[in-house]
């Protein structure tokens, strides 16, 4: 069975949507969510190093991580607001290379119970204007850098044909 | 101004929801249908325009306006780009819980 991430966004609305099904129950996915050792394994982009600054995992506490590759370092940061184990983390979420600062993002990830030791993702992101998210989506920050059109066209490609397949 | 910023206004959204209603309206039916007086509605008209939401032909006296739907398909691949991006990243998630239930079941044992 496949684990599609769907993505939602309407047009002129502040708010994106991503859901996500895994094959491992909910305990186990917030803590790759709140383990920084885990956490560091997962999020970064493959091609660059992920460095875990801060990482203070609990109400009040905050966090900054950063990208690097070829000399060029990215940060990631924000306030924890809620760790509701194992199901729900609230938090800011800021990227250093805006051109300015301020554009803070409200982000809740909610961790929900599947049958059979699966589990769901449903994470929501607002932000402070249309502008910013969907600045985001076409900059593919998220995910921190694109790794190319080129794969992913192939990427989207197996995509569309599993998709059609089903 | 880009298709997102040009969608977010609700006069702007009323007016491609007629377009795409009736396949073509001019811009005299369009001032029609709208209490805002004409000179408000065509500057929306040229927001659509610029944002290339909206395409005119010029008949004889007249402005017909259509929808121009690649601005929306061009935000539809965004999303589903930024999706496969989130993708990869959740794939390499999957790895690690795999992982992590391994150790878990050996630790059991």
């Amino acid at each position: 069975m496949a684990n599609k991430t769907v993505v939602t966004a309407e047009p002129s609305k502040q708010e994106l949507f991503i859901t996500r099904e895994f094959d491992a129950p909910r305990e186990l996915l917030f803590k790759a969510h709140t383990d920084p050792d885990l956490y560091i394994k997962w999020v970064g982009p493959k091609d660059m190093t992920m460095t875990i600054e801060k990482w203070e995992c609990y109400e009040g506490g905050s966090y900054k991580f950063t990208h690097e590759r070829g000399g060029h370092k990215y940060a990631f940061f924000g306030v924890n607001h809620e760790i509701a184990a194992p199901e729900r983390i609230i938090g800011t979420f800021e990227f250093d290379g805006l051109p300015e600062r301020g554009h803070v993002i409200l982000g809740t990830t909610k961790f929900e119970d599947l049958p059979g030791g699966r589990s769901r993702i449903v994470h929501q992101s607002v932000f402070q204007s249309v502008a910013d998210r969907d600045g985001m989506i076409q900059s593919g920050m998220e995910s921190g850098v694109n790794d190319g059109y080129e794969k992913l066209d192939e990427l989207l490609a197996e995509k569309l044909a599993a998709g059609k397949g089903a | 101004m880009d298709t997102f910023t040009a969608l977010a206004e609700p006069t702007r959204r009323s007016i491609l929801e007629m377009l795409a209603a009736s396949g073509n309206l001019s811009a005299t039916d369009i001032y029609k249908r709208f209490k805002t007086t004409p000179p408000a509605i065509s500057q929306h008209l040229k927001v659509l325009r610029e944002a290339k939401l909206v395409r005119v032909e010029r008949r004889a006296q007249k402005r017909i306006y259509y929808v121009n739907p690649e601005p929306m398909q061009e935000l539809e691949k965004w999303i589903k780009q930024f999706a496969a991006n989130m993708e990869e990243r959740y794939q390499a998630l999957d790895a690690v819980l795999e992982a992590e239930k391994a150790r878990l079941s050996k630790s059991k044992d």
